[in-house]
């Protein structure tokens, strides 16, 4: 699945400052076809802002994004919803297949609606759709100029377990028609369960990247060194501060697996 | 193209914001409407309760050989009140204790037979009472100043009749002439003549005589009492209308107050349509978390602004040129120059619309960015219309910085002028580049504030 040939989305040394503070520093990381990257770390690591700079909604202080050619190669689903409360799913669909010059709004927007399986609610006003069905649409605006990288910020935390189980099936589907997928999430079943690599961010720093596997690794090391050890080494000090924002749910799988 | 699904997307989302149209839209027409002619109309008139103690046969004053009716100058009294008249004082004093009256104005019935003993005796001190209710300060000063400046008009008339009938007996006295001495007709015979009989008496007696020598002193005294006669029947005649108002206008037409209301009322209407839709229509793409999604590549950041700045302007002048078409079967506004009305309209539109991009860009929802909106158009339109005459000198200092900061005193010139030619074409043109430049600034604030926009 995953082709480690040519990468769909590069950065390079992306940093980006608030005033003092780096929300991201010197990231740099490769994402391949049809590959999943799950972007995992504590409140306010940057992955929102990461994935903004991706995207393209928010400008680097420095580094370089390298993108897929052509105008709408990435696509976008942020964290809220971004619809048009006030529009049908119908008008936000065809406003955005606008702005995206699809070829053919009119098609593009039917299949939106046969994708999401919101052709029922089509001429509903997205203020009257449950959570779930707000956020399918939000993915679907973000699907609509059939991009070769999909960024998503953490799609699934308005979702109850089935929508999420739904959600997945088509991230996944997605990922198998070669789009790589580029998600942030809190939950770190989600990151291990459907990645094929993870990112860990602390700090606005990329502390890890690697596979479900080589994180656990890395976990038991930290676990098992000594603590002068780990204050000796800056790089498993900034990992064990990123677990204890996320380590319950993180040790309660490990252990669930048996480590 | 982009811009043209933008608008679209905006109108629909208009058409089914009842309440935010009416915020946006109806409501500052009815506020700027009330605030152009509040500000245009003259004060009403109080209601003062009055008693009069004399009646017309009271009010001869005696003056020298002639009598003056002062009951006639009762009128002058109410011309800026709205007279209650009252049978009794107390009668008058009730009805401002009831508030049916802000004052009473009670008129002795001697005041005849005072003004006669200060006119004839000099003595005493011509007196009518006023009661003032004090319930609100700003209406009590207003009863107050009607009620003195009406008192110093009969005044100054009851004045400039008796200097009248003062100079016609001087004049007697220096040329001669018939008067009635007690009750019998005399003629005078008069300075001029006097000094004639007395010269020409002088004439006929012997150079050296003593008799000549103290007639001629008499002839003396007669030069001295006419060249100083001469002189005060003049000045008299000027201390009764001592001062004469010219008037001189500096450049062009005069705008009768009605159409400048109407200025006023328009301008008013567009500043808030145009800021409020601006600033509003900005905001929501924040509050609907659209603004991230469309500026990754949809739109450019200057498009968005512009799209927004091209929707509250076109709005606003619609609007407000519908007002203005209205307000003209009531107002004359000059339909001849309907070419400079747009082109006022449009200008002062695209700078209130940048005002209203460069609030929205710092507001997080609708409701912020429309109090923010409110929380500086009203300030900004006070500012403009205090006349600086009305303040200090600091004051009105400060005032004309944030009036020429913000686009209202220029919007307000510029049409003023087309609607009925106030002011030069050059003072107009100075306006309109004025809010062109207003424009561009307060645009670029609107750029700075969506990079804080995009950064949060």
């Amino acid at each position: 699945m995953v082709e480690a040939a040519t990468a769909t989305l590069s950065a390079r040394e992306v940093t980006r400052d608030f005033g003092d503070r780096h929300a991201l520093f010197n990231v740099s990381f490769d994402v391949f076809p049809g590959e999943m990257i799950a972007v995992i770390g504590p409140n306010g690591a940057g992955k929102t802002t990461l994935l903004s700079i991706l995207a393209g909604s928010l400008a680097s202080s420095s580094g370089e994004v390298i993108r897929p050619p052509g105008a709408r190669s990435v696509g976008w689903v942020p964290q809220e919803p971004a619809l048009y409360s006030k529009l049908s799913v119908r008008e936000n669909l065809r406003l955005f297949a606008r702005l995206e010059q699809a070829p053919d709004p009119e098609k593009t927007v039917a299949e939106m609606l046969a994708q999401t399986g919101l052709a029922d609610r089509a001429d509903d006003q997205v203020r009257t759709l449950s959570g779930g069905n707000q956020q399918r649409v939000n993915i679907a605006l973000g699907l609509l100029s059939a991009p070769r990288v999909l960024l998503l910020d953490e799609p699934s935390s308005s979702l109850d377990p089935r929508q999420r189980e739904r959600l997945w099936e088509f991230i996944t589907g997605l990922a198998r028609g070669g789009t790589s997928v580029v998600y942030a999430t809190h939950d770190v079943f989600e990151a291990e369960r459907y990645a094929n690599r993870l990112l860990v961010l602390g700090e606005g720093e990329l502390l890890f990247v690697g596979t479900p596997e080589e994180l656990e690794a890395a976990a038991d090391i930290d676990a098992a060194a000594d603590v002068h050890d780990i204050e000796s080494d800056e790089h498993a000090a900034h990992l064990a501060e990123i677990r204890v924002d996320f380590e319950t749910s993180f040790v309660r799988y490990l252990r669930e697996r048996g480590h | 193209m982009v811009m043209r699904w933008l608008l679209l997307k905006d109108l629909q989302i208009l058409r089914r914001s009842p309440l935010l149209v009416a915020t946006l839209v109806l409501y500052p027409a009815v506020i700027a409407l009330l605030v152009g002619f509040a500000i245009s109309s003259p004060p009403g008139k109080p209601k003062v309760a009055i008693y009069s103690g004399f009646g017309e046969s009271q009010g001869n004053v005696q003056f020298g050989n002639q009598q003056i009716n002062v009951s006639k100058y009762e009128g002058e009294l109410y011309k800026s009140i709205q007279p209650i008249h009252a049978s009794t004082p107390a009668e008058a004093i009730a009805d401002v204790r009831q508030g049916d009256a802000l004052a009473a104005l009670i008129i002795p019935a001697d005041i005849g037979k005072q003004i006669q003993d200060l006119v004839q005796h000099g003595t005493g001190s011509p007196t009518i009472r006023v009661v003032v209710n004090n319930r609100n300060p700003l209406e009590r000063q207003l009863v107050q100043q009607a009620i003195q400046t009406r008192i110093a008009e009969v005044e100054r008339a009851i004045a400039k009749q008796v200097i009248g009938v003062a100079i016609g007996d001087l004049h007697k006295v220096l040329s001669g002439g018939d008067i009635s001495l007690l009750g019998k007709p005399t003629t005078l015979l008069g300075l001029v003549k006097s000094r004639k009989l007395v010269s020409d008496a002088v004439a006929t007696l012997p150079k050296n005589s003593a008799q000549a020598a103290r007639l001629q002193s008499v002839v003396d005294f007669a030069n001295v009492a006419i060249a100083g006669l001469t002189f005060a029947t003049p000045v008299l005649n000027r201390i009764g209308n001592p001062l004469t108002v010219k008037q001189t206008q500096l450049a062009g037409k005069t705008t009768p107050s009605a159409s400048y209301a109407a200025a006023i009322a328009v301008v008013f209407l567009l500043m808030f349509v145009a800021l409020l839709l601006a600033a509003g229509m900005l905001a929501l793409e924040r509050s609907e978390n659209a603004y991230g999604r469309l500026i990754a590549g949809l739109v450019r950041p200057w498009g968005l602004l512009t799209e927004k700045i091209v929707l509250a302007t076109s709005c606003a002048v619609i609007e407000t040129f519908l007002v203005a078409a209205a307000l003209s079967i009531f107002v004359p506004l000059d339909w001849a120059r309907v070419e400079l009305w747009i082109a006022a309209l449009v200008i002062a539109g695209v700078a209130f619309g940048a005002l209203g991009v460069a609030v929205g860009g710092l507001a997080r929802d609708v409701s912020i960015a429309s109090l923010l909106a409110f929380l500086i158009s009203l300030p900004v339109a006070f500012a403009a219309l205090v006349p600086g005459t009305a303040v200090s000198s600091a004051l009105a200092g400060v005032l004309d910085v944030i009036s020429f900061v913000f686009p209202f005193r220029s919007a307000l010139e510029a049409v003023s002028n087309a609607f009925g030619g106030v002011g030069s074409a050059g003072d107009a043109g100075l306006a309109l580049l004025h809010l062109a430049v207003l424009a561009v600034v307060f645009a670029g604030l609107a750029r700075l504030s969506l990079k804080r926009f995009a950064s949060r």
